[in-house]
C-alpha cells in the first residue's frame, strides 16, 4: 500500500515493520513526531516519553541487553545529553537491534546550535544511516535493527529537518517479528569495567572495519553512472539537491551507509569521473574522508559551511546560474515568533520586565516557549545555552556576584518539562552548594513548544495511560528548600506574583516560585478542567470610550492586541481571557466579558 | 517526462495551511502523480511566518520550491504574499487572501504594516483576492477559509479537474464539516 508520510511517520512505521518492541525518547524539533507516531502501533511496539534523552536512550539500551529490538529518538543536541551512554554501549554492541535516531536540524529552524551529528558517529563509532527522503527513511530504519544485529553495534539512524518534515509517497510492507531469546547474562560483553572494556575497545575497531566492508557492497551505498565529467558524492537529503541541480548531467555515488565510510566503493567511483564535486550540508564530513584518501574534489570551497542547503544554493555554487525572479521595493516587516495569546508565560514575564532594573535582576533563561520571553516588549531573559541550564548557571552566577560583593539578584526560569529533564540536578546542587538564586517552574501542565507531548508531571503517558504525577513543591522540599521559600502562584494574576516576588527576592538563600496554569492550547484533561475552571470561559474587551489609546496593554506583548494609530483593540477570536492587558491599564477600559 | 509543478501556501503560524496540503497532496497521489510536501514545525509556529511547499510530477527530487519556481502561491495573509513573491514563477499565479495579521514590531509601532500590497502586487503578477473567511462566513463558518483557498488554488494551477477533490474532504475532513468543506473547495473554484 502506499501513502504519503512524512520522514518522522515514516522511520515510526520502519520501526514497526522491523520487528522494534521497545521505544523511548525526549521530544524535540524535528525528531518529536517519530514517538508521537508510535501509540498506534501499541500492540506490537512499547512506546514512552523519557524525562530526558540519556534516560531514554539508556532505558533502550536495556531493552536491547534484554534481548529486544529497540530504539529512541531525539533531536540533535539531545544527542550531547545521551552522549554517555551510546559512546560506551557502542564497545558491548547488542543483543536485540539498537536503533538511535537523531534528527539535526541544519537552519536552525528550531535550535540553538546546529551540530552536525555525523561528527559523533565517527567519534563513538556508531553504524550510521542517512536516508535522504521519507521511503529510504521508512526502509532504512526497518533494516536497521537486523543490521545492528549482525555487525553487532548501535546503529546511528542520522535525519535532517528536511527528511523529517517532508513528506513523500511510501511503499508500506508487514511486520516482521524477531523472536526474543531468553535472558542469559553476558557478564564480558556488558560490565565494562576496565578489564572488559580494554577487549571490548579493541574488537570495536575490528566491528569497525568488518562494517567498513559490509559497507562497500551493500544496498544503502549506490552508485548512479550517467555522464562521466561530473562525479557527485552525497548523502541524505542534499542527494535530492545534487539530482535536482545535475540530472543526468552528472554521476552520483549515493552515501546511505556513512559510518564506517566504504572507501574502496569511494575511490572506484571517482576513479571513474573526470572531476568530484560532494554535496553535502553543514560539515565537509565525506570531503575530510575523500581527501584523506588523496581525492582531489570540491566541496566547502563552494558550498556553505553552515545553513540548510537547497537547490538553488547548490545550483549557483556548482553553475553560477541564479534563477531569474520577481523584485519589489516594498519591504516587509519581520514575523518574529511571540508567546500566545492568554499564554501563562505573559503574566510572570510581564512582572519581570518591569522589576528587572529596580530590582537589579539577572534572569537566567531555559530551553522552551518561555526562551520567547526574551523577546521585545518583554525583554527579560537574558540568556539560554541548554536544556536545564537555567538553574545551574543562575546558581553559579548568584555565588560569583556575591563573592565580588555585587548586590545583582539572580532569577532563574526553566520550563515543567526541563525542569524534570536536568533541571533537578540543578536545584539540587544550588540547595547543597548554598546558592542564593530564585528558581522559577513555569508549569504549564505539559511540553510546551514541540507540541503538547505528556511528561512526568501531567498525569498521562505517551500511550494514554493514566500514571502518576511528580508533585513540584514536594520535591524541591526533598531536595531541600525550606518550605516557607517555596510559594505557588497563578501567573495570571500580577499582584499574586508580584507579592510572591517580594518575598523570595528578599531571602539569601535557594527558593522556588512555581507558575501554574495551563498552556492555553494543550487539550485540557478533565483534572484540567476541575482545577482551572475559568480556562477559556472569558475573554476581554477594549471600552473604546474609557481607552485613551496610552498603549500600556500592548506592552505586554499580547498578540490578540491589534493596535494603530488610532486605537487598541481586542482580536476576540485569538484572545483567551488571561486578563493581563486588563490587570495593567490605568484607566480601567478592558472589560472581562462571558465568551 | 513532464516538467515538475510548484505550489506554495504560505501564511501565519496558526492559520491551518496543513488540512488544505492534506486534501491536495493526497488528490495528486491518488492521479497518479510523485509529490512531495515540506513544511516547517517547531518554534515558528508561535505567530511567526510559516510556509507548506507543495511539488508534483512524473518524479520529484527536492521538496523545496525554489526561487522563481512556484507557478502558484497562495497566501493566508497579505504580507506573506509579498515575503514570497521572489519564489514565484515568472508568469506564475497568485492567490491572496485579503487579510492582514500585524506582527508584533508593528503592534509596538516599531514599524508600519506596508499599504497597498495587492495592488502592488496586482501590477507584476496576476493575482486573484477576496476575503475568504467572508466566502467561509457565508457558507457556515469563517474556519472553512482554508479549503475556499484550496478551491482558488486548483482552479488557478489548472490541469487537476479529473481528481475527485469531494472524495479527497469526505477521507480527510470529520463527517459533520463534510458537506461545508464540499462547499467551501467549490466556491473557491468558482472565484
Amino acid at each position: 500500500m502506499k501513502v504519503i508520510m512524512s520522514g518522522n511517520e515514516a522511520i515510526a512505521r520502519g520501526a514497526y515493520e522491523g520487528g522494534a518492541r521497545f521505544a523511548s525518547a525526549y521530544p524535540g524539533t524535528p525528531s518529536t513526531e517519530i514517538l508521537e507516531n508510535m501509540p498506534q502501533y501499541g500492540d506490537a511496539v512499547y512506546s514512552e516519553w523519557a524525562p530526558n534523552e540519556k534516560v531514554a536512550t539508556e532505558a533502550a539500551i536495556g531493552a536491547s541487553i534484554a534481548g529486544v529490538r529497540s530504539f529512541c529518538a531525539m533531536k540533535h543536541v539531545g544527542m550531547n545529553v545521551a552522549a554517555d551512554p551510546i559512546y560506551t554501549f557502542a564497545y558491548t554492541g547488542v543483543t536485540g537491534g539498537f536503533v538511535m535516531v537523531v534528527a539535526d536540524d541544519p537552519g536552525q529552524h528550531s535550535s540553538q546550535n546546529e551540530q552536525d551529528n555525523r561528527n559523533q558517529a565517527k567519534a563513538a563509532r556508531l553504524l550510521m544511516l542517512e536516508p535522504s527522503d521519507s521511503q529510504e527513511a521508512h526502509d532504512y530504519m526497518k533494516k536497521a535493527f537486523a543490521l545492528s544485529e549482525k555487525m553487532d553495534m548501535p546503529v546511528l539512524m542520522h535525519v535532517t529537518t528536511r527528511v523529517c518534515h517532508s513528506k513523500g509517497i511510501v511503499e508500506l510492507g508487514e511486520r516482521e517479528e524477531a523472536a526474543v531469546p531468553d535472558y542469559e547474562p553476558k557478564i564480558k560483553k556488558y560490565v565494562t569495567a576496565p578489564a572488559n572494556a580494554k577487549v571490548l575497545r579493541a574488537t570495536l575497531e575490528e566491528r569497525v572495519e568488518a562494517a567498513r566492508a559490509f559497507a562497500n557492497d551493500c544496498e544503502f551505498n549506490r552508485v548512479e553512472m550517467h555522464d562521466t565529467k561530473i562525479g557527485v558524492v552525497t548523502s541524505g537529503v542534499s542527494y535530492q539537491y545534487a539530482r535536482e541541480t545535475f540530472g543526468d548531467n552528472a554521476s552520483y555515488l549515493k552515501l546511505g551507509l556513512t559510518f564506517p565510510l566504504p572507501y574502496d566503493l569511494m575511490k572506484d567511483f571517482c576513479s571513474k569521473v573526470d572531476k568530484v564535486y560532494v554535496v553535502e550540508e553543514m560539515d565537509p564530513y565525506l570531503e575530510e574522508h575523500l581527501k584523506m584518501l588523496g581525492i582531489e574534489c570540491t566541496g566547502k570551497d563552494v558550498i556553505p559551511h553552515y545553513d540548510e542547503l537547497n537547490t538553488d544554493i547548490v545550483r549557483k555554487a556548482f553553475c553560477g546560474i541564479e534563477p531569474e525572479t520577481y523584485t519589489s521595493d516594498m519591504q516587509t516587516v519581520v514575523r518574529p515568533p511571540a508567546l500566545c495569546a492568554g499564554c501563562p508565560h505573559r503574566g510572570l514575564f510581564y512582572c519581570l520586565s518591569k522589576r528587572q532594573k529596580k530590582d537589579g535582576l539577572m534572569i537566567t533563561g531555559d530551553i522552551g516557549c518561555y526562551t520567547l520571553g526574551m523577546a521585545a516588549p518583554l525583554n527579560a531573559l537574558h540568556s539560554c545555552i541548554c536544556m536545564g541550564a537555567s538553574l545551574s548557571q543562575g546558581h553559579g552566577a548568584s555565588i560569583a556576584l556575591r563573592d565580588a560583593g555585587k548586590k545583582t539578584k539572580v532569577v532563574s526560569v526553566i520550563g515543567d518539562s526541563t525542569f524534570f529533564h536536568t533541571g533537578v540536578n540543578s536545584l539540587m546542587d544550588a540547595v547543597y552548594n548554598s546558592g542564593s538564586n530564585l528558581s522559577i517552574i513555569l508549569d504549564n501542565r505539559i511540553t510546551g513548544m514541540t507540541g503538547h507531548q505528556q511528561n512526568p508531571g501531567t498525569g498521562y503517558t505517551l500511550m494514554g495511560k493514566e500514571a502518576p504525577e511528580v508533585d513540584i513543591p514536594a520535591l524541591c522540599k526533598a531536595i531541600g528548600v525550606k518550605e516557607e521559600n517555596i510559594i505557588t502562584v497563578n501567573p495570571n494574576h500580577l499582584d499574586e506574583v508580584n507579592a510572591a516576588l517580594d518575598t523570595l527576592l528578599a531571602k539569601d538563600e535557594p527558593t522556588v516560585l512555581i507558575t501554574r496554569w495551563p498552556c492555553v492550547l494543550k487539550k485540557f484533561s478533565q483534572q484540567d478542567i476541575d482545577e482551572f475552571p475559568t480556562l477559556h470561559k472569558t475573554q476581554c474587551v477594549i471600552d473604546q470610550d474609557k481607552c485613551k489609546n496610552c498603549k500600556m496593554c500592548v506592552k505586554t506583548g499580547c498578540p490578540a492586541l491589534i493596535s494603530t494609530k488610532e486605537k487598541v483593540v481586542i482580536d476576540y477570536t485569538s484572545c483567551n481571557g488571561c486578563t493581563v492587558c486588563k490587570q495593567v491599564c490605568p484607566f480601567n477600559a478592558i472589560e472581562e466579558v462571558t465568551r | 517526462m513532464s516538467e515538475v509543478k510548484n505550489i506554495l501556501l504560505v501564511g501565519v503560524g496558526g492559520q491551518g495551511t496543513i488540512l488544505a496540503s492534506k486534501i491536495l497532496t493526497s488528490g495528486l497521489m491518488k492521479a497518479g502523480y510523485d509529490v512531495k510536501m515540506s513544511e516547517i514545525h517547531g518554534m515558528s509556529q508561535r505567530g511567526g511566518s510559516v510556509s507548506t511547499q507543495v511539488r508534483y510530477g512524473d518524479k520529484v527530487y527536492s521538496p523545496i520550491v525554489g526561487k522563481g519556481s512556484a507557478d502558484v502561491i497562495v497566501a493566508f495573509e497579505e504580507m506573506e504574499a509579498l515575503r514570497w513573491l521572489d519564489h514565484l514563477k515568472i508568469g506564475g499565479k497568485m492567490v491572496i487572501n485579503d487579510h492582514q495579521i500585524q506582527p508584533v514590531p508593528v503592534n509596538l509601532g516599531m514599524a508600519e504594516y506596508p499599504e497597498g500590497i495587492i495592488d502592488h502586487l496586482k501590477e507584476k503578477v496576476e493575482v486573484l483576492s477576496f476575503k475568504a473567511a467572508d466566502v467561509a462566513t457565508e457558507l457556515g463558518n469563517p474556519k472553512a477559509m482554508n479549503i475556499v483557498l484550496l478551491g482558488a488554488l486548483v482552479k488557478a494551477m489548472g490541469g487537476l479537474d479529473d481528481i475527485d477533490w469531494d472524495a479527497e474532504i469526505e477521507a480527510n475532513v470529520k463527517p459533520k464539516f463534510v458537506e461545508l468543506n464540499k462547499k467551501a473547495f467549490h466556491a473557491g473554484y468558482s472565484l
